[in-house]
């Protein structure tokens, strides 16, 4: 029944046509993207439901309020080769609430996010879990009698090294506020959004 | 005469009275004027009803007046005056519900298809003292949405639908989601519970602004009647600009019922809503020398030539540089079928001469398309001698899909009013070789059983001689509307179309039972071209209610039913894909006959090709909306056909029997 067709005139007739390769090259690594919205109801929801719907799993988001009352920012991370992030940021564009969106991932930025973790720690270990803090510039927020809570800020590979270093000890709890990001020097990603 | 050639329904005793309207329409005895308010005129008569009619049959002097009132009063919107409260002699304090009815006069939507329900009665209780306004009454909400998108296709215009909270709402949703895969503009307008009773689960409250969310351009939920206002403008103006689509309004019953003193504005503010229109003068010097270099250009026009109003345009390109032009399903009348440079329908169902261009092609010159999977199959297979140049208002769709070499982020008609200039103009003789190619394939493809043979299955109704009869009779010149499957391919294939916006098809979201209420929404908008409906038993019988509406309202849609008792895309899939396992393709219908007189709609059967053109003629005589049904073959297929997973150059093609006599 199939019948297919001869190869097309300008090809070789030795040689299969080439493949057309596929948007991006497939080289995956990780993204952070800003996101400058307008402070509105349902916003978050309107973000969060586009990047499920378009099969982008956003691995970390923070989302505050800026010095603009009716702006706000978000912070995303996510997983991608560069076609596939941008075309998540095309996609974030559409959105009618959002005013910028930028990839800061290979820009001069500052980064940091702020993890909670309680960690086991009595008489015997508790002096050997404050010096890992130490050496991570962490600070103890709280003690307990079998436990205290290390507050940690730093990039996201920084929390990661020393959340590995604590769980020996065992963590009974934590949480990660999502890496947010600001560029070096004097420019600013709202600067192109001011009202 | 009328349905001498009725082979099994009986019974005709409503003749008389048919004709007798006939003769008196034709005579112009009994037109509806403004004067005497709404006619009644008895179109489809045999139930002793009458029933009023807004809307004259095409082509009458009434219907050319409708028309052109309409298009200067769209034209015309900034300067239109409406009328206050006090100016209508109305004591009573403006509410939400008049701003809703000031904001639709304001932005020209005239027309609103919709259904009423608890929540919405505080607009329908206004409704009446807008009498600029003429609400149709569809039959079930799904009705109402595709009614205004057919509308806003065949005009150009934003389509307005209406419903009431919860279950009217979720009706909408799939229209609305149809609307938005095919970027048509639209203002879906809801209903909503009292603001206090939001989120406490009240009687018909559903979260529909969080249903919508994913399928619209944008929505809102307005609980404050002073925002209205605000919120239609923005709401209308999203609709319609840059890429179009849906946007959902929800509408809480005390902002309908609430005073509302806010001014409509004049000015928007919309930061997060820029559309680039202008394509980048590098871009398009960049895609005028990718013209100049190739040898085999092809020129691919989707929707978006038509949206942008850019056919001329593309006409001027094409000749200018002597580029064959190919279309996708909704770029169907991006460029007249008879024009030389014009090739045909590519992708899944195309022609294959068509498809073997672009497989062959080294420059695609991709406009207002977005390189969905039914055209170009596999990617990797995807014209790999091609270099590609992206024409797109929406920057999301560039690269998405395909990698391409040229992007331009703009609105096609801007784009190619730029690049034409810069463009080399190219004789024929230089492509001579190129084109005799193209035509030599399209030849072949031409050739092949399917096109037009009409009588060749054992003396069965086919149903592209079906379509291609229809749209001879018309001239090419009916707006046809199809439903979704066999019927839609048919359509598309063989009806011939010229004019642009004449051929509207549910084309991204791929909705069964769109093509009656879609074809009720093209014929109220463009009156004054004729109307078909071409639908499967399987389509019709989803949304076959609408038929009701189309007598109420006096909306002269002709529905040609391709009946072949099957879901004939499932069974096509099941006999080629899963080896014949017919399971649940097999359909029952009504006598479809009987079911639309029982609407009072004049029905006709043709079973055999020589009927068919005596039952188009029987059918257009109606002044009215008109039933045939066309038994065709039950197993027909459509070919070729490109099998899932695969590409451009793999095509199923049909095996040719030689014709019994």
């Amino acid at each position: 029944m199939s019948t297919s067709d001869p190869a097309p005139r300008t090809a070789p007739a030795h040689t299969a046509p080439p493949a057309r390769p596929m948007p991006g090259d497939g080289r995956t690594h990780r993204h952070v993207l800003v996101a400058i919205v307008l402070n509105r109801p349902g916003v978050l929801n309107r973000v969060a439901s586009l990047m499920r719907a378009r099969n982008f799993n956003i691995e970390t988001l923070a989302v505050s309020h800026t010095d603009q009352p009716e702006v706000s920012r978000m912070t995303l991370t996510l997983h991608g080769d560069d076609v596939a992030v941008e075309q998540a940021a095309k996609q974030l564009y559409r959105l009618i609430d959002v005013l910028k969106v930028q990839d800061v991932t290979s820009d001069p930025i500052v980064e940091h996010e702020i993890a909670l973790i309680k960690v086991h720690a009595n008489d015997r270990n508790r002096g050997e879990v404050l010096t890992i803090a130490d050496m991570y510039k962490a600070k103890v927020v709280d003690l307990a009698a079998d436990s205290l809570i290390v507050e940690a800020t730093g990039t996201e590979t920084e929390v990661d090294a020393l959340i590995a270093l604590l769980r020996g000890f065992g963590i009974k709890e934590l949480v990660r506020s999502g890496t947010v990001v600001m560029s070096r020097g004097t420019g600013s990603i709202e600067e192109a959004v001011k009202r | 005469m009328r349905r001498g050639f009725f082979s099994v329904y009986g019974g005709s005793k409503n003749d008389d009275h048919h004709r007798d309207t006939d003769s008196d329409e034709r005579k112009g005895g009994k037109v509806a004027t403004k004067d005497d308010g709404p006619g009644r005129s008895p179109t489809a008569a045999g139930i002793g009803r009458e029933r009023i009619n807004h809307m004259p049959g095409a082509g009458t002097e009434r219907a050319a007046a409708i028309s052109a009132g309409r298009h200067e009063m769209l034209t015309d919107t900034r300067r239109l005056q409406i009328k206050s409260l006090a100016e209508r002699g109305l004591k009573r304090p403006r509410i939400g519900a008049d701003a809703v009815c000031e904001a639709l006069l304001r932005q020209g939507a005239d027309v609103m298809f919709g259904f009423p329900g608890g929540v919405l009665l505080p607009l329908y209780d206004v409704l009446g003292d807008y009498p600029e306004l003429r609400h149709i009454l569809v039959r079930h909400e799904q009705g109402a949405a595709h009614a205004a998108d057919g509308f806003a296709r065949a005009t150009g215009k934003v389509g307005v639908c209406l419903a009431t909270s919860g279950p009217g709402a979720t009706n909408l949703v799939t229209g609305i989601g149809n609307a938005m895969l095919d970027s048509v503009p639209m203002v879906a307008i809801t209903g909503n519970v009292v603001s206090s009773l939001l989120g406490k689960d009240a009687f018909q409250e559903i979260d529909i602004t969080g249903i919508t969310l994913p399928c619209t351009k944008h929505n809102y939920l307005v609980r404050d009647p002073n925002e209205i206002p605000r919120v239609l403008a923005e709401a209308f103006h999203i609709a319609a600009t840059g890429r179009p689509g849906p946007v959902h309004v929800d509408l809480t019953k005390d902002a309908l019922m609430g005073p509302c003193t806010a001014e409509h504005p004049e000015t928007l503010d919309l930061p997060g809503f820029k559309p680039n229109f202008d394509g980048h003068p590098r871009q398009i010097k960049l895609a005028a020398q990718e013209i100049a270099r190739a040898k085999r250009p092809l020129i691919l026009a989707g929707h978006g030539v038509l949206i942008s109003d850019a056919t001329e345009e593309l006409r001027e390109l094409a000749e200018k540089a002597q580029i064959p032009v190919a279309h996708t399903l909704l770029g169907i009348g991006a460029i007249d079928e008879t024009n030389p440079l014009s090739l045909g329908w590519v992708g899944m169902h195309g022609w294959k001469h068509v498809n073997k261009a672009v497989q062959s092609a080294d420059l695609l010159i991709a406009l207002g398309m977005r390189f969905d999977d039914r055209v170009t199959g596999h990617v990797p297979t995807f014209a790999p001698y091609a270099r590609i140049v992206h024409v797109d208002i929406d920057p999301a769709e560039i690269g998405k899909n395909v990698a391409v070499e040229v992007p331009i982020v703009g609105d096609v008609k801007r784009v190619l009013q730029a690049l034409i200039p810069q463009v080399e103009p190219v004789s024929q003789e230089t492509r001579k070789a190129y084109l005799d190619e193209l035509a030599e394939w399209r030849g072949e493809s031409e050739k092949m059983p399917w096109h037009g043979s009409g009588a060749w299955r054992n003396g069965q109704l086919s149903a592209d001689y079906v379509v291609e009869r229809i749209g001879n009779a018309t001239g090419h010149d009916a707006t046809i509307v199809a439903d979704v499957g066999q019927n839609q391919m048919w359509a598309a294939r063989y009806a011939g179309f010229k004019r642009p916006k004449s051929h509207i098809s549910s084309g991204g979201l791929g909705t069964m039972g769109y093509g009656l209420p879609a074809a009720m929404g093209a014929a109220v908008g463009l009156p004054e071209k004729e109307t078909w409906a071409i639908v499967g038993d399987g389509g019709l019988q989803m949304t076959s209610q609408e038929m009701m509406t189309l007598v109420q309202d006096g909306i002269p849609v002709k529905i040609a039913l391709l009946n072949n008792h099957k879901l004939g895309m499932i069974r096509q899939w099941q006999e080629l894909v899963y080896a014949g396992n017919y399971h649940s393709s097999n359909l029952l219908g009504p006598d479809w006959c009987k079911l639309s007189e029982a609407y009072g709609i004049p029905g006709f059967q043709a079973t055999t090709p020589a009927q068919v053109d005596e039952a188009i003629a029987a059918a257009r005589a109606v002044n009215g909306p008109a039933l045939i049904e066309f038994v065709i073959a039950a197993e027909q297929n459509v070919f070729p056909m490109m099998p899932a997973g695969k590409g451009l150059s793999d095509l199923l093609e049909e095996q040719f029997e030689e014709p019994k006599q």
